[in-house]
């Protein structure tokens, strides 16, 4: 059972933030297809922010100390510089769509396939390699909180919540989860959130009201960049060891299908995306979940192919749209260019 | 002379292919600063390196090599333009893929999975026939209709949900590619056609040259696309005649899209798909048509691609979608739908493909940069309609002093574009894009 919320977690976490979001864009207006390429080059950014610090040596000293809070906020760190970074990747895209009113579908398309070009391309340059790892160690030794950070013996029983939620996770789990409300907040409960809104909405009205529709979309997309190259960032450190080949598996898709099937209401998107990490979790781990904790593993002994469930995610998002859609509303805005002159 | 080339220049025509040359070049121009950077700020790269990778990406399909002292050498290169020519022919069939649904206002992304279904299809055929149980020219008929039958089936998928239940079709189209990298992942895991005979090749299907005599696979006794002499040409190369059948389809599309009802319909939709339903055309049957035709044709290119005889396909394919179904979407673009031009903007991306190689060769510098220079032509394409009107407002500044000096003449781009001019008259994609802004993600 502790196996199970904690791998969930790891898959919903990323999947949440980075839905979030594509809400931040899509709700100013901007059809932000390029959730996956910002997160592409999110987690590029923060491996090569780790690589690069651990051959300065700057946190060596606090790693051989075992000074824990310099690691986490070496961790946090990171995070920040993959937020930067994507929030200026983005920046592509709202100049296209905001500025030049470019077609916004295909702008996303364009830095989609620019992402993984451009990182690739310097992995190999810089590693010599397809994969960008960290200098030296692992994610675990590295971030991850486990007995030793909290001193407690190897041995030691310990209750099912502190098992379960603080130990073998990666504090960025819980700052993704606090960031993710705080922006739900302010996106809800703010004149800033209100106008943004408002810019998805209707813009013509929002602009009547002397906002700068053009402002609050750049904001948009830009917040959006942040979180998803932070969500990147935290997708690799959590689940491939801290290490970029530019690839996400397709997350910043499914985070899009994650939005969409809450509905751009970000209590509907947690819990969804919680249902989408699931079966990502599922997928990844079938053969070693014990869910009732009997010893035995249900689901590799039911006989179904690995092919099936690795399909599940992708089939389901299809099948769920199909239900969802009729009731589905998207911002009415999003996807038109912005333009002063017309009615 | 000059009034010719005012008119010439006048044409909507002529600046979409300026504004289209001008994206190339602009990408070329991205790719080649990027080189020059890196190989400034990285110790194991020369400033000579750098400047061999910055020629190579404008003329990388001319390089020979290098001579005995260790210089590029340049020259007309068979072997890489008929190689240029062979991976060009699946590119033209998913540029047209992308520019058919285009057309009918749809966004196929779904083409990297309708060419892995058309590639299960092709191989499940063309390999699971005994040898000599039907011709050999019988067996390649059905293995690329069949391949073409899945793929429309699978590019059907989307148009379907699209139309009825109102699902975005990028979304459904991502969807349906990955369950396809599975599917077909498992199909082939589960299949006797894994490359047992070879043991140095593991997780890779038989090449369509084998075939199956007595229960046991057989190189030289299946199947391969013809090579109708095109191997004495271009020496050394991969190339078939596979890239003669996908400009047929090309011309194919062309007459079906500008010269046939059907086109005409499909057009209608993407114009405006409600006032389409006004005129009594049935939008949502068209929807689910064209997705099929875009299909259709992902998955012709991936049979023409897999039945050459000399590709072999790695089956576990569920973590990554195939490239050239991605890149279909820049072929398109680049030649607005047009197509005629999708058979040379595909050239050009397979081009773009062996310079890459040339690159990785040669160089230390390696292909994905040409993947750079395709997501910046597919960047610029995005705003095309800014660069046509940027154009259109500098001709109008200079039609006074037309008779003063020469206009800035065409004639750099002449040589390809001749016979793209005259094609031209299509409605213009900015009414398209227009419309398609109102489309729910």
């Amino acid at each position: 059972m502790t196996f199970l919320i904690q791998q969930t977690l790891i898959y919903a976490v990323p999947l949440m933030i980075v839905a979030l979001a594509g809400v931040f864009a899509e709700r100013s207006g901007i059809i932000n297809l390029a959730l996956e390429g910002i997160m592409i080059f999110g987690a590029f950014i923060g491996v090569l922010f780790v690589r690069v610090m651990q051959q300065a040596e700057v946190f060596q000293a606090a790693y051989d100390a075992k000074n824990w809070i310099a690691l986490q906020g070496f961790e946090l760190l990171a995070m920040l510089v993959a937020a930067i970074f994507g929030a200026i990747f983005s920046l592509l895209l709202s100049f296209a769509s905001i500025n030049l009113r470019a077609d916004q579908t295909i702008g996303g398309t364009a830095l989609n396939l620019l992402a993984p070009a451009l990182v690739l391309f310097l992995v190999r340059i810089i590693a010599n390699q397809n994969t960008l790892q960290m200098f030296s160690g692992d994610s675990a030794s590295w971030f991850m909180l486990k007995r030793s950070t909290f001193g407690i013996d190897r041995r030691a029983e310990v209750d099912f919540f502190t098992d379960t939620f603080l130990l073998k996770v990666y504090i960025a789990t819980y700052v993704c989860i606090i960031l993710f409300v705080i922006l739900s907040i302010i996106l809800y409960k703010t004149k800033f959130g209100l106008r943004l809104r408002a810019c998805g909405e209707n813009p013509q009205a929002a602009d009547s009201l002397g906002i700068n529709v053009y402002r609050m979309r750049y904001a948009g997309t830009t917040i959006s960049g942040a979180l998803a190259g932070m969500g990147g960032f935290v997708y690799a450190l959590t689940t491939t060891n801290c290490s970029a080949d530019g690839s996400v598996a397709g997350f910043g898709f499914l985070a899009l299908a994650v939005m969409i099937f809450g509905n751009w209401k970000p209590g509907n998107i947690a819990w969804s995306a919680l249902l989408f990490g699931l079966f990502k979790c599922i997928a990844a781990a079938y053969s070693s979940i014990d869910i009732n904790g009997d010893g035995r593993f249900l689901l590799a002994e039911l006989g179904i192919s690995s092919h099936l469930y690795r399909m599940l995610p992708y089939l389901i998002t299809l099948i769920v749209l199909a239900f969802t859609s009729k009731s589905s509303r998207a911002p009415k805005a999003e996807g038109i260019p912005y333009d002063k002159g017309s009615r | 002379m000059k009034e010719k080339l005012v008119n010439l220049y006048n044409k909507d025509g002529t600046k979409k292919i300026l504004a289209s040359l001008m994206s190339i070049i602009i990408g070329l121009l991205v790719g080649g600063i990027a080189v020059v950077i890196v190989g400034l700020f990285n110790e194991r790269i020369s400033l000579a390196g750098a400047w061999e990778g910055f020629r190579l990406i404008f003329a990388g399909i001319l390089s020979t090599g290098r001579d005995s002292a260790g210089a590029l050498s340049w020259g007309f290169n068979s072997a890489n333009v008929g190689n240029m020519l062979f991976r060009a022919t699946p590119l033209i069939l998913t540029g047209l893929s992308v520019a058919v649904a285009f057309k009918t206002g749809l966004f196929n992304i779904g083409a990297p999975g309708q060419y892995l279904m058309g590639t299960a299809a092709t191989l499940f055929v063309a390999l699971s026939i005994p040898d000599g149980a039907i011709p050999d020219a019988l067996v390649w008929v059905l293995a690329f209709i069949s391949g073409c039958l899945a793929g429309a089936l699978w590019g059907a998928i989307p148009g379907i949900v699209k139309a009825f239940l109102n699902i975005n079709e990028v979304l459904a189209c991502i969807m349906t590619n990955w369950i396809a990298a599975n599917l077909v992942t498992w199909l082939f895991d589960k299949s006797n056609l894994k490359n047992i005979v070879e043991g140095t090749k593991t997780a890779y299907i038989y090449k369509t040259t084998y075939g199956l005599v007595d229960g046991a696979y057989v190189d030289g006794f299946g199947v391969a696309t013809p090579k109708l002499g095109l191997d004495k040409i271009f020496v050394g190369s991969q190339i078939n005649a596979g890239i003669l059948v996908a400009i047929v389809i090309a011309i194919a599309m062309y007459i079906l899209m500008n010269k046939t009802t059907l086109g005409y319909e499909l057009k209608a939709c993407g114009a405006n798909r409600h006032s389409a339903r006004y005129a009594g055309i049935k939008d949502k049957r068209n929807i689910v048509l064209s997705m099929a035709i875009a299909g259709a044709l992902a998955a012709a290119g991936a049979s023409l691609y897999w039945l050459s005889g000399n590709t072999e396909f790695f089956w576990t394919t569920y973590q990554s979608l195939p490239d050239e179904g991605f890149n279909g979407i820049p072929v398109a673009l680049l030649a607005l739908n047009n197509p005629i031009a999708v058979v040379f903007s595909g050239i050009f991306m397979a081009m773009l493909d062996i310079v890459g190689l040339q690159l990785t060769k040669l160089t230390a510098y390696n292909e994905y940069i040409t993947d750079v220079i395709i997501a910046v032509i597919v960047y610029l394409s995005a705003f095309s309609l800014v660069i046509r009107m940027w154009l259109s407002g500098r001709k109008k500044d200079k039609v006074g002093a037309v008779n003063a000096n020469a206009e800035p003449s065409p004639d750099a781009e002449n040589e390809n574009s001749g016979e793209e001019v005259s094609s031209e008259e299509t409605p213009t994609v900015s009414e398209e894009e227009a419309e398609k802004g109102g489309d729910e993600i």
